[in-house]
């Protein structure tokens, strides 16, 4: 086990390994073609094919909301039919909680940037890991199947009765949401081995990315919710097929008791998806303000705090649905709960900026964005989980706008701020910048224009769901409508110039933000093995008042770590040894 | 570590830096598979409790329709494989190859005598009518509402359980194959260990299974 120990104890000679800035060999030039990519046991390919997927659904889910907004432009019909509209919003709720959000960061960009940053050759089970993306595909083969036969109308929450009761393909739908747990389930399981057990020399607890603590805080999750959520949609596909008589009133069964298993999954699955996005953050905020993370144990533990408090506040969604008086004010109060370690992050992100060297890159617009899309959502939050607003606010679009700015305005924009940050380290090309600040802009602009009125609309009585409006709303939802359009060009945009900057892009160095992390120090795109050494750390991962040699150390043996106890010096003492190596 | 510094052991997968940390990450991967088994049995013992509280009348009468005998016997039957499976694991360790496919083969002997145990359990039960939902349930025999409701709970737990155990069984001729092909010794045994682990884990979600459905009455 030379992992973690080791530089307290255990003696290493290291050597400086200058990345170089036109690899090759990497990951891209191993292993081509369809098939080497379709059997890959690479943790980096794996990452990339999860990407292409997220976007595919993103792209099949936004075209539903354009849709979905569309028709509401007028109050009555405008071009679709009732039933239609509910099965759009159905499944734009459902592929885009499933199939977008909760894989979007973890397994896309996790897979590819996490055992880089642990230093590790690939995640503890690569095989495994392609197993969890065949699952996921196969969860969504099943979707898929239920929309060519019937399509699904109970909304993503699939409550009963209502969900028992519909002639539309619930149990295809449900039997996929299983499977695409197990995806999940594995994802977590392997991450969290990875960050325990493949750990390079010197990456202590205390020296680990922000984005790995965020990204095991969620596997914790993962691994604690997942397996309820599986265990809910295969007593509810029962329920439909057998007539257990669990969850419908109709035969003896409780729908109350659907939505406390519901919920006990899907409130911490909120957290699935935000989490890993709090990771990026981290990881941005402090390469663009080339400062150390203020408060890193507390950014650290804000994380595992959420996750703890994420799974006693699942009762907040059922306020109204007859839930105990006491229950209900608990569960009132373990939700305010959770602004605490949200705060805390907000506070150390703000104040890592304080005196920083700002640097206004597109990964660094998008962290903006986020804080301040994300501190609306965040408040509206809390306003949501006071009892007596929330009897008011309860089903409402304020409830919609609410989430959005929450799911969109928070994991979706920190995923656009990774993506962009780990774009040239993934393909080693640079986008065009101009362009991305743009389309930033117009996505700040659309998705406020989109969502603030929805907060009005909301507060003033316009129920969630509904297909027709009174006249009063019309304004508002125009206007969202609007916002909505706004935003779609902004996607299309970045669509166009990431596809154009894989042709076209200049080349991408090894390290295009002077980043200390330990990502940046392989080549542009990585080597097969990520490193062609065994890398040691010395300095945190924010340590900018450090020079840039000292996060480019390797096990100087060339048998790859294999042969450690060949080593002859503590690294403490060798520091001056190989500070004078030459830096050319 | 230090024995390792010749050439790399065959059973060493690329990515790891010595076989002391491919044992140790495959064993924690494996323990935390079982507190997603826990969480996954969780939901369903927690559709028991909430059941039982409020209908704990049907649950003492239903239970009279499970045989405790035979429930009995499969948990000495499965307490038995897990003594089994412990042992195949020491003979690993000591290097007996022998010993590693005795008792794996009598592990899964037993194994197979839980799931026939369970198979007539199940028959006896559809033979009268009791069958899982409320649109087959036709049984007359238990004086309550909702008796199909124990009976939904019942073979879901218990279906889902012996579902592990032929997951396990597959594991088992699986490992008990490379056992033949001479694959483990003192120094590599992970298979081994993991499946022991995953089979106690099994093992003991019965030893809850069979108090809480056969000896309520």
């Amino acid at each position: 086990m030379a992992t973690a120990e080791v530089s307290t104890q255990k003696t290493l000679k290291v050597q400086r390994f200058k990345p170089s800035d036109n690899p090759t060999n990497t990951f891209l030039t191993d292993e081509k073609g369809v098939w080497a990519w379709m059997t890959t046991v690479d943790h980096k390919k794996i990452g990339i094919m999860y990407l292409v997927s997220v976007a595919i659904f993103f792209a099949v889910g936004g075209a539903l909301a354009i849709l979905l907004r569309t028709e509401l432009l007028t109050p009555a019909k405008t071009f679709i039919e009732a039933d239609t509209y509910n099965q759009l919003f159905t499944l734009h709720g459902a592929i885009m909680v499933f199939f977008v959000l909760v894989p979007s960061i973890p397994a896309a960009l996790g897979n590819f940037i996490m055992p880089m940053q642990l230093g590790a050759k690939d995640v503890a089970f690569p095989k495994l890991n392609l197993a969890s993306f065949y699952i996921y595909v196969l969860g969504a083969i099943f979707t898929f199947i239920a929309l060519a036969k019937n399509g699904l109308d109970t909304g993503w929450t699939f409550y009963t009765p209502y969900s028992t009761q519909s002639t539309s393909s619930v149990i295809w739908i449900t039997m996929g949401v299983f499977i695409l747990g197990f995806s999940s389930i594995l994802t977590g399981t392997n991450f969290i081995t990875t960050i325990h057990k493949m750990r390079a020399p010197g990456i202590t607890w205390s020296k680990l990315p922000l984005n790995v603590w965020a990204l095991y805080a969620t596997s914790i999750i993962q691994v604690l919710a997942t397996p309820v959520l599986a265990i809910t949609v295969l007593l509810l596909t029962m329920e439909k097929w057998l007539g257990f008589g669990i969850f419908d009133p109709a035969i003896g069964g409780d729908p109350v008791l659907f939505q406390h298993f519901f919920w006990f999954y899907s409130h911490p699955a909120v957290y699935i998806m935000i989490v890993p996005g709090f990771g990026i953050i981290s990881e941005v905020i402090s390469t663009f303000s080339k400062k150390t993370v203020f408060g890193y144990w507390a950014i650290a533990l804000s994380s595992l705090a959420i996750a703890f408090i994420g799974f006693l506040v699942w009762g907040h969604h059922m306020f109204t649905s007859g839930q105990s008086a006491v229950a209900t004010t608990v569960f009132s109060f373990l939700t305010f709960l959770v602004g605490i370690p949200t705060g805390i992050k907000i506070f150390n992100w703000v104040t890592t900026l304080y005196k920083g060297s700002i640097k206004m890159d597109t990964p660094m617009l998008y962290v903006f964005i986020f804080l301040f899309l994300f501190s609306i959502g965040g408040f509206t939050g809390i306003m949501l989980g006071a009892l007596s607003v929330n009897i008011h606010l309860h089903d409402t679009y304020y409830v919609v706008a609410h989430f959005h700015y929450v799911m969109m305005g928070g994991t979706l924009i920190a995923l656009l701020a990774g993506l962009h940050y780990w774009w040239p380290k993934m393909t080693g090309k640079m986008y065009n910048e101009t362009l991305a600040k743009i389309s930033a802009v117009l996505i700040f602009v659309g998705f406020n224009v989109t969502f603030l009125p929805q907060f009005v609309m909301g507060a003033q009585g316009m129920p969630r769901r509904y297909y027709n409006y009174v006249d009063q709303f019309t304004s508002f939802h125009q206007t969202s409508t609007i916002g909505s359009y706004i935003l779609g060009v902004g996607f299309l945009i970045i669509l166009y110039y990431l596809m154009q900057s894989l042709f076209k892009g200049a080349k991408s160095p090894a390290n295009p933000w002077n980043s200390r992390g330990l990502e940046w120090q392989a080549t542009s795109p990585p080597d097969f093995h990520n490193f062609d050494h065994t890398p040691v750390i010395i300095h945190g991962p924010y340590d900018y008042h450090q020079p840039m040699e000292e996060f480019q150390l390797g096990l100087a043996v060339d048998t790859n770590g294999h042969d450690p106890e060949s080593a002859k010096e503590i690294i403490d003492e060798e520091r001056d040894q190989w500070k004078n190596y030459s830096l050319g | 570590m230090a024995n390792h510094s010749h050439a790399h052991p065959t059973h060493l997968q690329h990515h790891f830096v010595d076989s002391d940390q491919q044992f140790e990450a495959s064993k924690m991967g494996m323990w935390v598979f079982i507190v997603n088994e826990i969480l996954f049995f969780g939901g369903l013992f927690c559709a028991y409790i909430v059941f039982r509280a409020w209908y704990p009348e049907l649950f003492t009468m239903a239970a009279k329709e499970l045989s405790t005998v035979w429930g009995a016997v499969n948990t000495v039957v499965l307490i038995g494989s897990s003594l089994t499976v412990a042992m195949a694991i020491r003979s690993a360790q000591k290097n007996q190859k022998r010993g590693i496919e005795i008792n794996l083969l009598i592990t899964i002997a037993l194994a197979c005598v839980f799931l026939l145990i369970k198979y007539f359990e199940y028959t006896h039960k559809f033979h009268l009518g009791i069958f899982p939902g409320e649109s087959l349930y036709t049984y007359e025999g238990i004086d309550h509402p909702l008796a199909h409701v124990f009976f939904s709970i019942y073979y879901m737990m218990t279906g889902i359980h012996a579902l592990h155990i032929i997951v396990g069984i597959g594991l088992m001729i699986w490992i008990y194959i490379r056992a033949r092909r001479n694959e483990f010794s003192s120094e590599y045994y992970t298979p081994v260990e993991i499946t022991g682990l995953y089979w106690h884990l099994v093992d003991v979600i019965w030893i809850f299974l069979f108090p809480l459905l056969y000896l309520i009455e």
